[in-house]
């Protein structure tokens, strides 16, 4: 080897990932309102997308910091209800309020994530399991009951809140999908990401090499709750209508299914699964009570060859990957892996 | 109150240490699980620029010492002094802000992350930038990578293993992985340095090696080191000051010539003479 492989600079990747992902954007936008695509499809992409910040939120608790909370749709309910019951009384127009409706959604959602996060992160494993899964429990209940204890109308309960402006389209949530994961991604590859790496890995060195354990385990389930909160605000200008049903156990265990089938610790795993596991029972809709089977099927054959996930704990670089092209393409390095190098 | 370096003979304590405050200072230190003691009246002064040994036999609570020194478990009496401070009632990671770090009999590197990253978690004490600064990539967040970075690598030129940065932690052979984790541990910036068997499993060379390196270390961030070690070769060799301990209590204090000679450590480790010839 010659010449010296190829290095792109960091503003360069950021500069060609923002371009990507604008041209993306851009693009799918255009082609939507050309009329190009069925109101259908992009209905589904955009729960995609809604499904994709659920994924990459819940990967930052359970793939990053390491723990299993089961209650991630009652940080999305706590979100959807906040942001929802904010759009249909501000009386501002929708467009206006959207934003801050999303910011009171996750920021709502944040705070339950602090509340809850301080004591249950005092236990360990299974534990917090059974404590997010009872706190996701709550949230709903508490939804379908305030109005009684309350006496008068707030969240509607059963009869479900209706008349929530329908502001999520495809061009904001994915624009918000760009926002989540450059944020988590950023974070991650700081000095308070790695603290929350060194929890996952090994709790007792971390407390050793000065990491503050409480602190750090807080903080990361405080982001991802926030996410969660910001994916439900979506979720509920996406539907227009809400009832506690919809953020049932049941909905955790799908955003888990997305986390664990792409890989815990991988944001491009999370991204895909949530894309594949959303579009795919869509797809399989002509073959009725199969699809289901065909569902459970997949995760039962990733699960059996592929126990860390679709992808492990592989983490994407456009820049990387890039740099690798162009390096193969001019003989600059083999197509001989690198190995042993790992992004957590 | 006496110094870990001779007790019998106070003359011989090494002159750098002489008119210096000590870094550590036990008095009486102890603790008991449920109705075991399992360590007493432990009491110990490390100098400043000291190489100090703590030895003993299996199970004679020289880990749980350690542990008492991080404050991983609170002692039941007695006071523990750093740079003349007492450490009552600090978090372990708050210690280690304090200026103590330890290794691990049993290794806890973080596996999965990167060599280099590992030291910068270790380093994670000497940065300041905030979450908004990390989200956003201000500038902070640039210089203080940068800076981190460049200090991983110097650390790591220590051992010679700064081509290893990129390589997984769990990847390295055996003993990288023990200098890594004295590497993570010398990046925090500690003044005194805990070492829980540092030679285990390895071989001669390596521990000669070794030897020299601690000895570097010290000489070079003029720092205490304590070691547990059973390496007699390693102890003999490079403590200046030698504690032994045997059912949780100090046996014996003095420099490696008076330890090696003296009859209680002996039988503490060899058993009596007559049982010997009973046997």
């Amino acid at each position: 080897m010659s010449k010296k492989p190829l290095h792109i600079k960091t503003p360069v990747r950021y500069l060609i990932n923002a371009l990507l992902f604008a041209a993306l954007l851009f693009g799918g936008r255009v082609l939507i309102a050309g009329g190009g695509v069925s109101p259908f499809y992009v209905g589904i992409v955009t729960l995609a997308g809604i499904n994709i910040i659920l994924a990459v939120s819940l990967n930052m608790a359970t793939g990053y910091l390491g723990q299993l909370p089961l209650g991630h749709a009652g940080f999305m309910a706590v979100g959807a209800y906040a942001s929802a019951i904010f759009m249909t009384r501000s009386g501002l127009d929708p467009a206006v309020a959207m934003p801050f409706g999303l910011l009171i959604g996750g920021l709502v959602a944040a705070i339950f994530g602090v509340l809850i996060g301080i004591p249950a992160l005092r236990l360990k494993g299974d534990y917090i399991a059974i404590i997010t899964l009872g706190f996701g429990e709550i949230i709903r209940i508490v939804l379908l009951n305030i109005d009684e204890v309350l006496g008068f109308p707030f969240t509607y309960g059963a009869a479900s809140l209706k008349g929530i402006p329908e502001t999520s389209t495809f061009f904001n949530t994915f624009l918000l999908v760009g926002v989540t994961c450059f944020a988590i991604h950023t974070l991650m590859k700081s000095r308070h990401g790695r603290a929350i790496l060194s929890i996952r890995e090994n709790e007792i060195a971390a407390d050793s090499c000065g990491v503050n354990l409480t602190y750090y385990k807080v903080m990361g389930f405080t982001v991802s709750a926030f996410f969660a909160g910001i994916a439900g605000s979506l979720y509920a200008g996406y539907l227009g209508i809400l009832n506690p049903s919809n953020f049932s156990f049941m909905k955790s265990i799908e955003i888990l299914v997305f986390v664990v089938l792409g890989g815990m610790g991988s944001m491009i795993g999370s991204v895909l699964s949530a894309t594949v596991l959303t579009i795919l029972p869509e797809l399989l809709r002509q073959f009725a009570e199969w699809r289901m089977i065909v569902y459970a099927l997949l995760l039962i054959l990733v699960m059996v060859f592929k126990p860390s996930g679709l992808m492990g704990r592989f983490d994407f670089s456009m820049g990387r990957m890039l740099e690798n092209i162009i390096n193969v393409l001019t003989g600059r390095k083999t197509l001989k892996g690198k190995g042993g190098k790992t992004n957590g | 109150m006496d110094k870990l370096v001779p007790v019998p003979s106070r003359g011989v304590v090494p002159e750098r240490d002489v008119d210096k405050r000590p870094i550590l200072e036990t008095n009486n230190l102890g603790i008991d699980f449920g109705g075991l003691i399992a360590v007493d009246d432990f009491t110990i002064l490390v100098g400043r620029t000291e190489i100090a040994g703590l030895i003993g036999p299996n199970g004679a609570g020289k880990t749980t010492v350690f542990n008492l020194l991080t404050n991983v478990y609170q002692p039941t009496r007695g006071i523990i002094m750093l740079d003349g401070i007492s450490t009552q009632g600090l978090k372990t990671y708050q210690i280690n802000k304090r200026g103590i770090a330890r290794t691990f009999q049993n290794i806890r590197l973080f596996k999965e992350l990167s060599v280099a990253d590992n030291v910068k978690i270790g380093l994670q004490n000497t940065m300041s930038y905030s979450l908004a600064e990390a989200v956003l990539r201000l500038p902070g967040y640039w210089k203080q990578e940068k800076r981190a970075h460049a200090r991983a690598l110097e650390l790591l030129s220590i051992f010679n293993m700064d081509h290893m940065a990129d390589w997984k932690a769990g990847s390295l052979p055996y003993g990288a992985q023990r200098r890594l984790e004295i590497v993570r541990a010398l990046a925090s910036e500690p003044k005194l340095l805990l070492l829980d068997e540092p030679a285990a499993g390895m071989n001669p060379s390596e521990t000669a090696d070794l030897m020299e390196n601690i000895r570097k270390i010290r000489d070079r961030f003029q720092i205490a080191v304590l070691l547990i070690e059973h390496d007699m070769n390693l102890v003999m060799g490079i403590c200046e000051g030698i504690a032994v301990l045997n059912y949780g209590r100090i046996i014996a204090k003095g420099s490696p010539d008076e330890i090696k000679s003296n009859p209680v450590v002996i039988e503490a480790y060899l058993g009596k003479r007559e049982e010997e010839n009973h046997a």
